[in-house]
């Protein structure tokens, strides 16, 4: 195809895997309903570590969905991106064998790799000797796995790689797979996944010192609360399918979620210089790459990062911008848990199906705090026509990105 | 060291516990002679074998062994090549 900078890049297939829903019916039943998918830890015991909860997926029987020839090579993340892939790639109705494979690539967001895998050969390592230590894990451990097995798995050889920027990963992702579609690839499977449970994992994410202690699920992750006190993490995300809308027409593809319209991204300057922080550029330069205004906005899916001070500087970003509860605000992720890079990417499929049904998801268990001057969506879904949703991430260290996804017509 | 040496029934075990089996492959049909690229192992898997065949059977396997013997038969019998007792001088 030829490279065009303005064509529109729809989002045309869906796969979510969710600690409150498997499968995008589920999810979104689960979502819609204020069903949450916190609880203590069951992968590993957590009782000698100061957070003790996260958003577990159960119920993904790998090998019922996968060949067997992947299992040994696999990280639990990587079997959950691949399901994830099949699903958006049955969803959207295509079949990637009858694609050219340079017209397909993949660009996948990562935080962790495959670290249950790499935990389990470290041990070998060290408790048996190099010898016992598995040929896979040269690359199952690795941030790019999921998007070289999703391309091996298919058959996709076009433009691929793998962004790192923790939760705004989600997002950066589908923004470098939008340049590649506009740079003449037909279509890219996008999106975010990281499922790192494990006591390595938990070590890395309990450094951020931004976990939330609280045994109670109901009350762990409360962004924009007056009791926010931190995050409980998760496992999960969402693969999607982008594609340029010309050839989604061409081919009959049996919908089109949204366009991804707009992206901003921008890098907060050091604490200790004083200045302010960007994710308000971020959401500037994101509606004006849209070629829209803050009154075109229908609906925020807000960060949350539930620290104090990062929920009044996003706070203040979508007040400023939108003006005083000038628009709703959702924060589904605290059903879920934060996803790390899987967070953004299922963000990004929850605006889409809350642009089909016309449903804001709700942000359970949360009082707003009386501080912020933002119109948070509560315990009860809304109903609403919504044309265009704006999804927040922000990643560990200063990431800041924000993307425009809006309603499109096959 | 198992009296009966290395045999098929051993690798396709090994095979099956490291690398898994591709979809498309019978491994109890008649495969000795069957390239392994052609029954859905690559470089990595062929490694991956021969690092548990060398645990499993005390041996140490040459580089070069997984990338010569092409075949279960000719990867059997390097194995069993290094299982046997060395012949005295």
């Amino acid at each position: 195809m030829a490279a065009r900078s303005d064509a529109k890049v729809v989002v045309t297939g869906l796969g979510i895997a969710a600690p409150n829903g498997l499968g995008t019916a589920d999810y979104w039943a689960a979502t819609r309903a204020g069903v949450h998918g916190i609880g203590r830890i069951a992968r590993f015991d957590p009782a000698s570590y100061p957070a003790t909860l996260a958003g577990e997926i159960d119920g993904f029987a790998a090998q019922d969905l996968l060949p067997s020839r992947l299992i040994p090579q696999t990280d639990r993340v990587t079997r959950l991106a691949l399901v994830s892939t099949d699903w958006a790639f049955a969803d959207a109705g295509v079949r990637p064998e009858e694609f050219p494979e340079f017209d397909m690539g993949v660009v996948t967001a990562s935080s962790s790799g495959g670290f249950e895998f790499g935990q389990g050969e470290l041990q070998n390592l060290w408790s048996r000797g190099g010898a016992y230590v598995s040929a896979y894990q040269s690359f199952a451990w690795f941030y790019a796995v999921n998007s070289g097995q999703i391309s091996i798995r298919n058959g996709m050889r076009g433009p691929s790689g793998v962004v790192v920027s923790d939760q705004a990963g989600g997002l950066d992702a589908v923004a470098q797979a939008r340049r590649q579609i506009r740079k003449g690839t037909r279509l890219v499977v996008s999106g975010g996944m990281d499922a790192s449970i494990c006591p390595w994992g938990w070590v890395g994410l309990l450094a951020s010192r931004r976990l939330s202690t609280s045994t109670d699920p109901q009350r762990a992750y409360l962004p924009f609360d007056g009791a926010a006190h931190g995050h409980v993490p998760g496992e999960g995300g969402a693969l999607l399918v982008l594609e340029d809308l010309d050839s989604a027409r061409e081919r009959g593809a049996p919908q089109v979620y949204g366009e991804i319209a707009g992206y901003g991204a921008t890098f907060d300057p050091a604490p200790e210089t004083g200045r302010e922080p960007c994710l308000r550029k971020a959401i500037e330069v994101a509606l004006d790459d849209a070629g829209i205004g803050p009154q075109d906005v229908d609906v925020v899916f807000a960060d949350g990062a539930a620290v104090p001070e990062l929920d009044r500087i996003e706070a203040e970003a979508v007040s400023k911008v939108f003006g005083p509860r000038g628009v709703p605000v959702t924060v589904p992720k605290a059903m879920t848990g934060r996803l790390c890079s899987g967070a953004a990417a299922l963000d990004l499929a929850t605006a889409c199906l809350a642009i089909r049904d016309g449903v804001i998801p709700p942000t359970p268990h949360v009082t707003p705090g009386d501080d912020y001057d933002i119109d948070l969506v509560g315990a009860q879904p809304r109903t609403a026509p919504i044309r265009t949703a704006l999804v927040l991430a922000r990643g560990y260290g200063g990431f800041n990105s924000a993307l425009v996804v809006r309603a499109c017509g096959l | 060291m198992p009296a009966t040496g290395f045999t098929l029934e051993a690798l396709k075990r090994i095979l099956l516990e490291g690398a898994g089996a591709s979809e498309e492959v019978d491994l109890d049909g008649d495969i000795l002679d069957v390239e392994f690229d052609a029954l859905g192992y690559e470089s990595l898997a062929l490694l991956e074998t021969g690092g548990r065949i060398e645990r499993e059977f005390g041996i140490a396997l040459d580089d070069s062994a997984l990338t010569v013997a092409r075949t279960p038969r000719a990867l059997i019998d390097v194995v069993n090549a290094h299982l046997s007792p060395t012949p005295a001088a």
